[in-house]
């Protein structure tokens, strides 16, 4: 009787041990976990705070409120109203004009030449646009808040140091005595910068906005989730439901399994060969974008729609073929219902994945400077990825505030694509 | 290996069954893995008089695998046949075949002769949908499809076009529930998820969505496997009140369901069928030694 007793007494013994090493090993687990996790947000938040820190700057924009005469002797001598007239008038002078008034001290050539660079170039543009909306402006004085170029804007946004050594600063200590002169007149204003959101490119930082990137990632994408979430689908649902399991499929699935891993410029390079030299399409356009695109995101597409497709348990698909549905009928009105929350994840992942692409737009010509915001997919245009990289090439102070307003709207575009996919996938949930 | 080595030294079942009593539950699992002659005969009248179906020489192959060997088997007009067997017997693979079922399996192949009212369900002309309509079929695991109860039953009547009119469509739904004794449980909540009742309800509608679409024949693959007891028992009343309108076959691993539901039984045993027969007379007077050893569970 003694016998069975000690061995049991051992055996709890041992387990006792035995679990408290268990116990130390799944904690050591849990806390390598842990810090993995925490090792992942510390470097989005690192991600985060470099660029807000850097980009939130450009949301606001510095002006210059003067007062400005639009004298009718500039912008109309012979009083006629005419617009095409008053459209190739000098408002450079009318724009100018306030600022030698505040400033009469200048009168050297090189110095007005520099006094006047403080205004970007676009102020004139800005006061012909606002007489050419309202011709009753001419001959009255208004207080404009003007453009000011992107060398103030970085003074007095403090990107450029004031009190560092002149050798070591863009800016001339003239200029920043000028600008402080400005500033304690109270006429240097910070305004919320609409034309980074409305303008197309433009070689003066000032000036440059993401409108026309914007505008060319939406047809891009456009153009992508137009083919390849109905092809993607479509192959999928052939691949899955009805190919007949053999040596071709095999072939076909390994190859769309390499597909996902090809690097994307090849893709650039295909659609380079394929859409512009072969089939004449044109050069920098979404359209052409979208269709390399559509080439890079399909095996995705494929994969995460297969996936979703296997996981719909296959009682359903015989339910359904019990009851005398065809397999059309079965795969459309049963399987694909069910397996859409998984398909739409993967498509949103897909596109997510395109919009943040750059290597094979630049191959098919979506790199070039274009100030024109595109009308449609067939006009040459950029896409925000690929303004963030030209602007991150340009060596102007003002284009890395920038490049990081860039990053900011691409990610909130990203955080919209993504909570849309959630929404989606709730709904669909929800039906079924 | 050993067990094949034994396996060799057994020369009838009645050896194995005569050690049986020495060695007990050893050996008694081996007569149930004891392979039977190739040119087996089944034991019984595999005939009846007025088939509703009927199987001529079936062979099921998994690719290399032989998993029903030569059965000849008649399916009888209303009336409800249990087919029973061990694990693996090929009793599930045989009741697949009689609505090709079997067909969605794409390494499987079906050889020999089964009709439905003299038609070969096997001829490469003949089309799977109207089949499946006329042979409906039941599974092991309550499958509703993920929408509402409704929906679940108006289906079938929806794709073969069986209902002209909404009004119709409602009926043909009231009438299958009805038939399925879930109706009074279900009348008031008809859009809620059919995946949301109750197994035992689930596995009603499930028959309930299969009579929707009026066939002759309904196959029932272990339909209570998933049921707690009281559960089973109404599914088990309502397969008899079927009987009186449907031809079923209802292949269960339940001895006590199929004495209690069936007419005549069938007896699978490693892909062969080893006897056919009335209920009564397989549950009371077996005449092959398997049989007997299987259901005084001896092995199995």
């Amino acid at each position: 009787m003694s016998e069975p007793d000690k061995s049991t007494a051992r055996t709890i013994d041992i387990v006792e041990a035995s679990l408290k090493r268990r116990y130390a090993r799944e904690r050591r687990f849990k806390l390598m976990g842990l810090g993995a996790v925490l090792l992942g947000l510390l470097f989005v938040t690192l991600l985060f705070f470099d660029i807000v820190s850097k980009g939130y700057t450009a949301f606001v924009q510095t002006h210059i409120a003067l007062e400005v005469y639009f004298d009718p002797a500039v912008i109309d001598p012979d009083g006629k109203r005419d617009m095409a007239e008053i459209a190739r008038a000098d408002f450079r002078k009318i724009a100018r004009e306030p600022l030698a008034k505040l400033f009469p001290e200048v009168t050297s050539r090189g110095d007005k030449r520099a006094l006047y660079s403080m205004l970007s170039s676009g102020a004139p543009y800005q006061l012909s646009k606002m007489v050419m909306k309202e011709p009753g402006l001419i001959g009255t004085r208004q207080v404009v808040d003007l453009v000011a170029d992107d060398d103030v804007d970085m003074v007095v946004k403090g990107n450029i140091d004031r009190n560092a050594p002149a050798a070591d600063r863009r800016v001339n200590d003239q200029m920043i005595g000028w600008i402080s002169k400005l500033e304690a007149d109270g006429v240097v204003k910070k305004k919320f910068n609409t034309r980074f959101f409305t303008n197309g490119d433009s070689r003066e930082p000032e000036l440059a906005g993401i409108g026309g990137a914007a505008a060319g990632s939406f047809y891009t994408l456009l153009v992508t989730l137009l083919l390849s979430f109905p092809i993607g689908v479509a192959a999928a649902v052939y691949l899955e439901e009805f190919a007949p399991k053999n040596r071709w499929t095999d072939l076909i699935e390994v190859n769309i399994n390499n597909l996902a891993a090809v690097p994307s410029i090849v893709f650039g390079l295909l659609g380079l060969a394929m859409f512009i030299n072969l089939f004449g399409l044109p050069r920098s356009a979404p359209l052409v974008g979208g269709l390399v695109l559509t080439l890079m995101t399909l095996p995705t597409i494929i994969i995460a729609a297969r996936a979703s497709l296997k996981s719909v348990p296959p009682s359903i698909r015989e339910a359904a073929l019990g009851v005398g549905a065809s397999k059309m009928q079965t795969v459309f009105h049963h399987v694909l219902p069910l397996a859409m929350p998984g398909m739409l994840t993967g498509t949103i992942i897909g596109m997510a994945q395109a919009l943040g692409e750059t290597a094979p737009l630049l191959m098919i010509g979506m790199v070039a400077f274009i100030v024109d915001i595109p009308g449609g997919p067939l006009d040459p245009s950029t896409v925000l990825p690929v303004q963030v990289y030209l602007w991150a090439d340009s060596p102007e102070r003002a284009f890395v505030e920038r490049t990081s307003a860039a990053i900011l709207v691409l990610l909130a575009f990203l955080i919209a694509m993504n909570t849309f996919a959630v929404i989606m996938r709730r709904r669909f949930e929800r039906r079924w | 290996m050993a067990v094949r080595d034994e396996e060799n030294d057994m020369t009838t079942a009645e050896t194995v069954i005569a050690d049986a009593d020495l060695v007990g539950a050893k050996v008694r699992s081996k007569a149930g893995s004891r392979p039977l002659d190739n040119d087996f005969k089944t034991i019984g009248e595999v005939r009846v008089n007025d088939p509703r179906m009927s199987c001529t020489d079936v062979n099921v192959f998994y690719g290399d695998k032989h998993a029903i060997k030569h059965v000849d088997l008649d399916i009888a007009q209303n009336q409800v046949i249990a087919m029973i067997g061990p694990s693996g017997c090929g009793k599930s693979t045989f009741l697949r075949c009689l609505n090709r079922m079997n067909d969605t399996i794409d390494i499987c192949n079906v050889t020999g002769e089964i009709r439905l009212d003299e038609v070969d369900i096997y001829d490469r002309k003949l089309d799977v949908v109207p089949l499946r309509a006329q042979v409906g079929m039941v599974f092991q695991k309550p499958n509703p499809f993920p929408k509402s109860i409704y929906e679940n039953i108006a289906y079938g009547p929806r794709i073969h076009g069986l209902a002209a009119s909404r009004a119709e469509l409602d009926e043909v739904v009231e009438r299958s529930l009805a038939k399925a004794g879930l109706w009074e449980e279900v009348k008031d909540r008809l859009d809620q998820p059919g995946t949301g009742l109750s197994g035992g309800q689930q596995q009603r509608l499930c028959i309930a969505r299969t009579i929707a679409v009026d066939p002759e024949v309904i196959l029932m693959d272990e339909p209570c496997s998933a049921l707690d007891p009281i559960a089973t028992a109404k599914v088990e009343e309502l397969i008899d009140e079927l009987r009186e309108n449907y031809t079923i076959a209802i292949v269960t691993h339940s001895m006590q369901q199929a004495a209690r539901v069936s007419q005549r039984t069938a007896y699978f045993h490693l892909g062969h069928l080893v006897e056919v027969g009335d209920t009564t007379q397989i549950f009371t007077n077996p005449r092959h030694k398997l049989t007997e050893d299987y259901i005084t569970g001896r092995f199995g």
